[in-house]
Formats: C-alpha cells, sequence, structure tokens
C-alpha cells in the first residue's frame, strides 16, 4: 500500500538512479540512519555495546569487505583473519608512534597499508583462480598471524607478545583503552560503518563495480570485451582490503582493547566473515549487514536459551552452535544461495504488489 | 661425513615420513574431486571424527552422553565394555558409510549442477556441522589412540632403534643413529598399500571403471547407465576410509584431538603441488612439501626467522610454484573457453 513507485516521477537522471528509487525506502533509510546515530548513544549500556552494537558493526565493515572480494569480485579468500591483523597491528605502531593524532587518521591510514598488503597477496589472483587462489590466501592468513607472533618489533618488544590499546581520543573524546564511555566507542564505529556502506554501495553500483561484476561472472569474456582484468582484480583486493584493516584496526583498539593474535585473528576469523556473506548473501551490501548481525546475534542467542534456560554447560553449547552454524550454511547454499538479502528482496517485491499475489 | 650434514638428513628423512602422512589426507580430497568435482574441505574433519568415533567405540563411551547428562541430569559415560580394536575398526567403516550415504543424500545431491565455488562453500559448512557432532558425541578433550589387532601387537610407539642402531657408526662421537619414528614407517607402509590398492580398484574394477567414467563426464556415464548416485557413496565412503586410516595414524602420533582437522588445511598446498586429479601427484607433492618444510625450518626458520615456519612455508611454496605452474605438477592442463 505505501511500498510502490506509484506516483513517483523522476525528473532528473539523478533522481532516476539513486540507491532508494522509492519513497518508503528512502524515508525507512533515513530513519533507520536517524535512530542509529541520534537514538541508540543515548539509550545504551556497556553491556549493549559491547556484547552487540560493536562486533555487529566492525563485523559488518569485514563483511563490506569480504563481499566486494568474493561476491563482487568473485575471487575466494581465505584470508580475512589475516588482514584483519594487519589492520590491527598497524593501527597499533600508529597510536603508539603519533599518541597526539586523532584516531580516525589511525584507523583509515592502517586501512590503506592493509590495502597495500591486501594488493601484493592479489598478485596471484591474475595467474590462478577458484580453489587454488582460496588456499593462495591461506598463505597470507598463516604468513601473516605468524608474523605479527615472531617479529618483536610488531608488538613493541612487550613480554606477553600482546598488543595493547594506549588511551587515544578523537576531538577530545575518549576513544580507546578501559575508560571509554560506550556511546562513544559506539558513534566512533557507527559513522566508519555507515561511511563505508555508502562507498561500497556507490562503488558496487558503479562503473568498477560492473568490472568487477565481470570478471566474477567469467573473467576471459570480461578481458575480451575490454575489461582490464590486472586493474579490475587488484583494484578488488585494495578496497577489499582497506576495508577489511579498518574492521581489524576497529575491532583491536575500540571493541577488544587487547590482542593476541593467534588466537583472535586466526583462520577461524576468516571462516566467520566469509560465513557472514555466505548467510547474508554474496554480493549486496545489505546482505554483509544481514549476515552480521545474524552470526553476532546467534550465540547471544544461543547462550541464553542454552544456558540460562535449559541449564546445559557452555561447552556443550558451544558445539552446539558449531552444528547449527555448518548445518545453516548447507541449509541456505542448497535453498537460497543468494542469503537473507534474496529473502528481502523477495519480501519487498510482495509487499510492492500487496495485496495482490501478482 | 661431517655432523651437520648427518642431521640434515636425518631431517629430510623425518620430512619424508611427515610428507607421507600430508599425501595420505590429500589422497581423500584427490578421491572425491575426480569423481565428482567437489574439493572437499571436510576431509580433516572426517579424518578427526573418524579417529573420534574409534577411540569411542573402543572405550565403549556412550554416544552424546554429555548432551544426555545436562539435559536429563543423568550421569551415563559409558558401556562398561572395551571392544575390539578390529571390531572397533570395522563399525567405524560402517558409520563412514553411513555418513557417505548422508552427506550425498541430504546435501550434494541437492547441489547437482552448482558451481563449484559453491560446493566449496558447503563442504565447509559440512566440516562445521561434522566437528561440532563429533564434539557433541564424544566429547572435545584430548584422547589416546592405541590400536591392538591381538595382545601385543600394537601400532609401535617412539623411534625406531634398529635404525637407530645401524646407522650409530656413521657420525663421530655425539652421534647416536638416525631417530626415525616407527610409526611414520608404519604409515608409510600402509599409505603405500593403500594407493596401490586404489589404483588397482580404479584400473581393473568394474565399480572403479565406472567411477572414472563418472569423473570424465556425468552425462556420459550417465547415459551409458552408470548409477551417479552410488558412485558418489562409494566415492564418500572411500575417501572415509581414507580419512579413518589417516586420523588413526594422526591420532596414534598426536593423540585425537582438533588440530587434526588443521592438517586437512596442510594438504591443500599439497594438492596444489601435485595437481588435483592425480593420485601420484599428492604422493609425490606431500613428499615435496614434507620435506621442503622440515629443511627450511632445520636450515634456514630455525636459525634466522625465529622458528615455527611450518605454519606457513607449506602455504607460500605451493602459492610461488602456482605462479610459473596452474594446474600443479601432475594435474590435467587448464584450458578455458568463453
Amino acid at each position: 500500500m505505501f511500498y510502490r513507485e506509484a506516483g513517483e516521477f523522476s525528473t532528473t537522471y539523478k533522481d532516476d538512479s539513486q540507491t532508494f528509487p522509492i519513497k518508503f525506502d528512502r524515508w525507512r533509510y533515513y530513519f533507520v540512519l536517524f535512530v542509529a546515530v541520534f537514538v541508540i548513544p543515548f539509550m545504551v549500556n556497556d553491556y549493549w555495546v559491547n556484547s552487540i552494537f560493536l562486533p555487529f558493526l566492525i563485523y559488518a565493515i569485514a563483511a563490506i569487505g569480504l563481499n566486494i572480494l568474493v561476491g563482487y569480485c568473485g575471487q575466494v579468500s581465505l584470508g580475512t583473519g589475516g588482514f584483519m591483523a594487519v589492520g590491527a597491528y598497524a593501527c597499533y605502531k600508529l597510536m603508539t608512534s603519533f599518541p597526539d593524532v586523532s584516531m580516525f587518521v589511525h584507523v583509515i591510514i592502517a586501512g590503506a597499508i592493509t590495502a597495500v598488503v591486501g594488493v601484493l597477496f592479489g598478485l596471484p589472483s591474475l595467474r590462478i583462480k577458484g580453489f587454488y587462489l582460496a588456499v593462495a590466501t591461506l598463505a597470507a592468513q598463516f604468513f601473516l598471524v605468524w608474523l605479527f607472533n615472531r617479529v618483536p618489533w610488531f608488538y613493541n618488544y612487550s613480554a606477553s607478545g600482546q598488543i595493547n590499546a594506549p588511551e587515544r581520543d578523537t576531538f577530545g573524546v575518549l576513544i580507546t583503552g578501559p575508560n571509554t564511555e560506550a556511546w562513544a566507542a559506539y558513534l566512533f564505529c557507527v559513522v566508519f560503518t555507515i561511511v563505508s556502506a555508502v562507498i561500497a554501495r556507490n562503488l558496487t553500483r558503479g562503473s568498477v563495480g560492473r568490472k568487477w561484476m565481470a570478471i566474477r561472472d567469467m573473467d576471459i569474456a570480461a578481458e575480451i570485451i575490454g575489461v582490464n582484468p590486472l586493474t579490475a582484480k587488484l583494484s578488488a583486493f585494495a578496497i577489499s582490503s582497506f576495508f577489511v584493516g579498518v574492521s581489524g584496526a576497529l575491532f583491536f583498539s575500540v571493541y577488544l582493547g587487547a590482542v593476541e593474535v593467534g588466537e583472535v585473528f586466526g583462520i577461524n576469523k576468516s571462516f566467520l566473515v566469509l560465513f557472514m556473506i555466505i548467510i547474508g548473501g554474496l554480493g549486496s551490501i545489505f546482505g554483509s549487514f544481514a549476515g552480521a548481525a545474524f552470526l553476532v546475534l546467534l550465540p547471544v542467542a544461543l547462550k541464553v536459551v542454552g544456558v540460562d534456560w535449559l541449564g546445559w554447560p557452555t561447552d556443550i553449547v558451544a558445539h552446539l552452535q558449531l552444528v547449527i552454524v555448518g548445518a545453516l550454511i548447507i541449509v541456505f547454499l542448497i535453498a537460497e544461495p543468494h542469503g537473507i538479502a534474496q529473502l528481502w528482496r523477495v519480501a519487498k517485491e510482495k509487499l510492492r504488489l500487496w495485496p495482490f499475489p501478482h | 661425513m661431517s655432523e651437520a650434514f648427518l642431521y640434515t638428513v636425518e631431517v629430510f628423512l623425518n620430512g619424508l615420513m611427515a610428507g607421507v602422512l600430508y599425501a595420505l589426507v590429500a589422497l581423500g580430497f584427490v578421491l572425491i574431486y575426480k569423481a565428482s568435482g567437489i574439493f572437499n574441505f571436510a576431509q580433516g574433519v572426517m579424518a578427526l571424527f573418524a579417529a573420534m568415533t574409534l577411540v569411542g567405540f573402543q572405550n565403549g563411551q556412550v554416544p552424546f552422553a554429555h548432551l544426555i547428562n545436562a539435559t536429563f541430569g543423568l550421569h551415563v559415560t559409558t558401556f562398561g565394555w572395551n571392544l575390539h580394536s578390529t571390531v572397533a575398526v570395522f563399525l567405524t567403516v560402517l558409520v563412514m558409510i553411513a555418513l557417505a550415504w548422508a552427506v550425498q543424500r541430504f546435501v550434494f545431491r541437492h547441489l547437482v549442477g552448482q558451481e563449484p565455488i559453491i560446493l566449496f562453500m558447503a563442504t565447509i559448512g559440512l566440516a562445521y556441522f561434522l566437528e561440532g557432532v563429533a564434539d557433541l558425541m564424544w566429547g572435545s578433550e584430548i584422547k589416546t589412540l592405541d590400536l591392538c589387532w591381538a595382545v601385543g601387537a600394537c601400532l609401535p610407539q617412539g623411534g625406531n632403534l634398529w635404525i637407530e642402531q645401524a646407522t650409530e657408526g656413521l657420525g663421530g662421537e655425539g652421534f647416536y643413529g638416525f631417530f626415525i619414528d616407527s610409526l611414520d614407517i608404519v604409515a608409510a607402509l600402509v599409505a603405500m598399500v593403500l594407493v596401490a590398492a586404489l589404483v588397482a580398484f580404479a584400473q581393473y574394477t568394474k565399480q572403479g571403471r565406472a567411477m572414472r567414467a563418472v569423473a570424465d563426464d556425468h552425462q556420459a556415464a550417465l547415459s551409458v547407465g552408470v548409477s551417479l548416485n552410488f558412485i558418489w557413496i562409494l566415492v564418500w565412503s572411500l575417501a572415509g576410509f581414507v580419512a579413518l586410516v589417516a586420523g588413526i595414524m594422526w591420532g596414534a602420533k598426536s593423540g585425537v584431538q582438533f588440530s587434526l582437522s588443521l592438517i586437512a588445511l596442510k594438504a591443500l598446498p599439497v594438492l596444489m603441488l601435485g595437481g588435483f586429479t592425480s593420485i601420484p601427484g599428492a604422493i609425490v607433492g606431500g613428499l615435496i612439501i614434507g620435506v621442503g618444510e622440515k629443511l627450511f625450518e632445520f636450515l634456514i626458520g630455525a636459525p634466522f626467522l625465529g622458528g615455527a615456519t611450518e605454519n606457513w612455508f607449506a602455504y607460500m611454496l605451493a602459492l610461488v610454484f602456482l605462479v610459473f605452474r596452474p594446474q600443479g605438477l601432475f594435474g590435467e592442463k587448464i584450458i578455458e573457453r568463453v
């Protein structure tokens, strides 16, 4: 009834090509932004921020990054954990070397450094593809984690081998360290998430994104019609790694505060983010959010149901979580290979025609 | 002969033995990939699952005991019997066949005709699922695996004394002969027998021929009356059996625990070196990786790079290698058309 394009007349090309062509969608989008920026920061407490909002926002950035690489450009990567570690360690080195610079700058530069590393490990993608590339990215995962574990310069020669986020601020408000207010950490991450999503969305529907999708659908055919595989693949690696690096930097500095690289950025992190985009939807920015929300909320929900209601020990719940996540991956790949994003699209299509079925 | 050289030879020999174990896991991959085009990421978890099931049967553990106890407030742990190893192995093989059937029936039958990368991701999901089920069924603590087929005839443990004594005279005063794990030697022998048996099966039996036909062309095989379903269950069962053997060897070596499933990750560069479609390739690739990473750690990694280079050396080697030869050593040449 409300959700349809009837009565909307676009008079300029700009109107015609906007992200949300339907008025209801547009308002919903503004409403979500308004709630995220102006309402939630005043309502949250430490628990909500640390167990739900921060992981969701940060994983969403990582999922957007990986989705650009896997979902849009078709280059499967299992090195996400390693690239997040690059972001985290770059951010740490910057934070300790330049204490007076704003955290915004640190996080963005950390992302840029990760982009450079990502391009380096993306070079083999010009020769190899498919599983071969997936396995090749494992080299990045294991090598980077080993590097940060073994070279003391990266963790400033600390005795424990851990990195700890010192207290740093932006615009005079503390962002990292133990004395950070919940709302400040939340707001800092929400800004990064929104900006990342807007950039990613506009990149993927522009000429760059179309080149990526051409490469994904068939790289030889794309090459023949004039897409340069070198720039297309490497730009996908660079931009994807940039977002992953930003999320790694935030994950370490704002969310965890202290990181032991093998534990936090191990191979399981790579799989987690990959699962997010499979469940959420390959090749969809909304899907990255949906997948991140799903896999952040699932353990919380399982814990509430299993531990608090049924009284199971935590290890059973942890194992059950593996079973459920694994089964869900298979179910989604069989029933809906395009993930939650496709369910959302179908729902919107139904809504557009409602109350009529066709 | 100088001592440094002898130590290098020892490292080389141990690398060969480790390579055989990698090759054992890689074999399972090749079998499934050849017959169905599925790149089975869950192979390592299948090895873990098989080894855990074997230990569980041996000790007479009640499956899902932990879950049952937590739900109903009971205290069951074991049935109170210890099965003979032969019976336990037989039962485990049955379980792996049932698993093969279930995987085929509930997962891959629904994914026929999907892109290879989708199938690959499905096997990652399968790996998570199996790992969770294995932990729920048998508990996640580290278990020891002792396989005895008769009284006093068990899988050997520790270094091989005979080799140690035979080679003691080679070096100087401080050299005590080569230290080589007896278990590794057994594993190498088992691997050789297994490979010979698999090659013979694929070449000379009716089912083996059908398997190769399916690998060549699904539709052509279907049209001459080969049952795809049966062949796929057969192949997954074979892969399950190979996983069981690999699980026994690795489990006896380092205990049955989660890290077993990470060996699958090590088998990936082995495959990339050898080529996905070649059984001899898996063996040669395994040996190259095993020797390469041990020698690199011994000669360069430990003295100059701070050690633990075994974690990434195999992947880097495969990465560099693939840039020059994308199909691996023995793989079929990749031809792409629009």
